[in-house]
């Protein structure tokens, strides 16, 4: 039981921060209709923008943060004027095709820039001590990462209900045609749906990057989400956050309990056995919205 | 070539090769390639790269690119799976010629395990489209992967699977020269396939699907059936390929067939060019020449900047990254309609107006 808990909390940390990749991804192809593989690299191209900023120019990590969220903002502006914006209307082959070729580019950017091997964050942000919680262990970067990816899960919530920029943003994710003649500019949401998506997939990345150090494997975070969203339903933000953090738990105790049977790595394609299954049972996950086709 | 065309009966239109003109040339192109292995040993040196080796690849990817058009390119159904399709097509017969099967037997049965796969991953294509197909496969490429790499009592595991050569009778397909006749074989017989299919009813009932399932299903095409079909053949095909390739490099490891093979699969054929059967074969030649003819520029930069082949294999992924994109955005009807174009440009010439 107590290592049943341990595994739940842990896996609740890294499922935040998947309910915050996701949460990009789900805003991405709500107001967009794009499905974005490239999210898992704006996790890499953060997590390796500040620890390059903070290890290696030795810029305060409170900077350094500050500055990644902008870079990743421009990024998001810049990628979907020049390579997004041209897809629309074209087919979903294209439109798919087209984010892996984004994510290759970026992600061969990286390894020719950084290289492949693990870099981690020195001096340390987070202690790694490892603090009592009743019966399980936790150490103190967990807590930090769980209360930061909570916090910008709870900002961008707050953005979307009540301020002016996020409920045009939802309004174009209802209905384009309508949004643009209430004089919203379609246009500037498409950007901004980008640069949040990607900020907080690099806010996700220097997260993760401060547990386990970072490498090239952080953009499998981008192919963690489908699970994710699936469960949730594409379309709904509220959806992606409760699927994020359901597939970091499940993964993390279906690892541990199956790698016995099955030979290890069960952790890297339980949630893809979760997806199919919820494919086959429940097409548009717990919160989408149903696709009705009348003949 | 012909200014225009001019046709008396529907079996005349019907023809795939419609004019003298271009049933000169497919014989010229027939006898070139036949010819081609003969003479490859100097322009290999002249290169500095293996053409035939090149050539090889080339024709056992033609193959499952065809498999793959038929289904995305044809059919519309995105599959992101082709290429674990291709490992289990690979290994059903590296495994099947270590028990001792002939070549001859093993590779049809690689063909039809690969189409049982991919009939059961298909399976929720009657229900899900487009993105959430796409979606699934992607799953099913990971699983399939995982059980390639995992399952080592079967699949040798991460140390491989030797393969023998292929062999019918006595005669052993050991080298690429023998080898590239097998191919050219199999590869001709593929084209001949989907050009031939596409002009069936089941290959309407095909571009039907596509184009407007609904309509489809209201005049009578079963959406289910044509959909399990596409994926049937479509990964026998893929299969086909995978147990040449296992034949051909005989030794065989998961690492080979990766999400990346998929994703090379689907952008072989958007550059090439989607639901055209000259497409597919554009575009594996541009996709698996690319990357060899790569490596010039990189051995002649070596002098200015040694590391090049350090960070080499991210080049080229970066590069093939770009020329998707830049695909996608400017010719997203691929290389066959850019081809088209171009002889429609000169088959008026120089009185295009």
């Amino acid at each position: 039981m107590q290592d049943f808990l341990q595994l739940m909390v842990t896996g609740l940390v890294i499922g935040s921060v998947y309910a915050l990749v996701a949460m990009g991804f789900a805003l991405i192809y709500k107001s967009t209709s794009i499905i974005n593989f490239a999210q898992g690299e704006f996790v890499l191209v953060g997590g390796y923008i500040c620890w390059w900023l903070y290890t290696m120019l030795g810029i305060p990590i409170v900077w350094s943060f500050m500055l990644t969220m902008l870079i990743a903002v421009a990024m998001g502006v810049v990628l979907e004027r020049l390579v997004l914006r041209p897809m629309i209307g074209e087919p979903i082959i294209s439109v798919i095709m087209i984010t892996i070729a984004l994510a290759t580019v970026l992600k061969s950017l990286v390894t020719i820039l950084w290289g492949t091997q693990i870099k981690v964050f020195t001096p340390a942000i987070f202690s790694q001590k490892a603090i009592h919680m009743g019966p399980i262990l936790i150490s103190e970067v967990y807590l930090w990462t769980f209360g930061f990816a909570f916090l910008f899960l709870g900002v961008f919530a707050a953005f979307f209900k009540f301020t002016r920029v996020g409920i045009s943003m939802r309004a174009v994710a209802n209905d384009q045609q309508v949004a643009q003649s209430m004089g919203i500019s379609v246009k500037k949401v498409f950007a901004i749906s980008w640069s949040i998506g990607a900020l907080v997939s690099a806010v996700g990345g220097l997260l993760v990057g401060n547990i386990n150090g970072i490498n090239i494997t952080l953009s499998d975070f981008g192919l963690k989400v489908f699970p994710a969203v699936i469960l949730g339903g594409l379309d709904s933000i509220g959806g992606a956050i409760i699927g994020g953090l359901t597939i970091g738990i499940l993964e993390n105790i279906m690892g541990s309990y199956l790698d016995v049977y099955l030979g290890g790595g069960v952790k890297e394609i339980a949630p893809f056995i979760v997806l199919i299954i919820i494919l086959m049972v429940k097409p548009y996950g717990l919160f989408g919205i149903k696709e009705i086709e009348r003949v | 070539m012909p200014c225009g065309l001019f046709f008396e009966t529907y079996q005349k239109d019907e023809s795939i090769f419609p004019t003298w003109w271009l049933r000169i040339w497919m014989i010229a192109l027939g006898i070139g390639l036949l010819v081609f292995p003969f003479v490859a040993q100097p322009i290999s040196d002249w290169m500095g790269m293996n053409m035939l080796n090149m050539f090889n690849l080339i024709l056992i990817y033609i193959v499952g690119a065809h498999g793959l058009n038929l289904l995305t390119g044809y059919t519309g159904q995105i599959s992101l799976g082709h290429g674990a399709f291709m490992g289990v097509g690979a290994y059903t017969a590296g495994i099947l010629a270590n028990m001792g099967w002939p070549f001859w037997l093993a590779l049809p049965m690689a063909g039809f395990m690969t189409a049982a796969v991919g009939m059961i991953f298909g399976v929720p294509s009657l229900r899900l489209r487009g993105l959430y197909l796409a979606i699934a496969t992607l799953a099913a490429q990971f699983i399939l992967d995982y059980a390639m790499r995992n399952w080592s009592s079967l699949t040798g595991g991460s140390s491989g699977l030797t393969v023998p050569a292929a062999s019918i009778g006595d005669f052993t397909f050991d080298s690429d020269f023998k080898f590239y006749f097998l191919a050219l074989a199999l590869a001709a017989l593929a084209t001949l396939y989907l050009k031939n299919i596409t002009r069936t009813r089941t290959g309407r009932a095909f571009v039907a699907v596509r184009d407007r399932y609904l309509s489809a299903e209201v005049i009578g095409v079963n959406l289910f059936k044509y959909r399990i079909m596409s994926f049937g053949i479509s990964s026998f095909m893929v299969g086909i390929a995978g147990g040449l390739w296992a034949y051909y490099i005989t030794i065989i490891s998961d690492e080979h067939f990766t999400m990346w093979l998929s994703v090379q699969y689907l952008a072989m054929i958007i550059v090439g060019g989607l639901g055209s059967v000259l497409g597919s074969i554009y575009g594996v030649v541009f996709m698996v020449a690319l990357p060899e003819l790569l490596r010039l520029p990189a051995e002649a930069l070596t002098n200015v900047y040694p590391d090049i082949f350090v960070i080499f294999s991210s080049l080229r992924e970066m590069v093939f990254g770009v020329i998707v994109i830049i695909f996608l955005i400017f010719e997203p009807d691929g290389l066959a309609a850019r081809w088209h174009t171009v002889r429609a440009y000169w088959k008026l010439w120089p009185f295009s107006y």
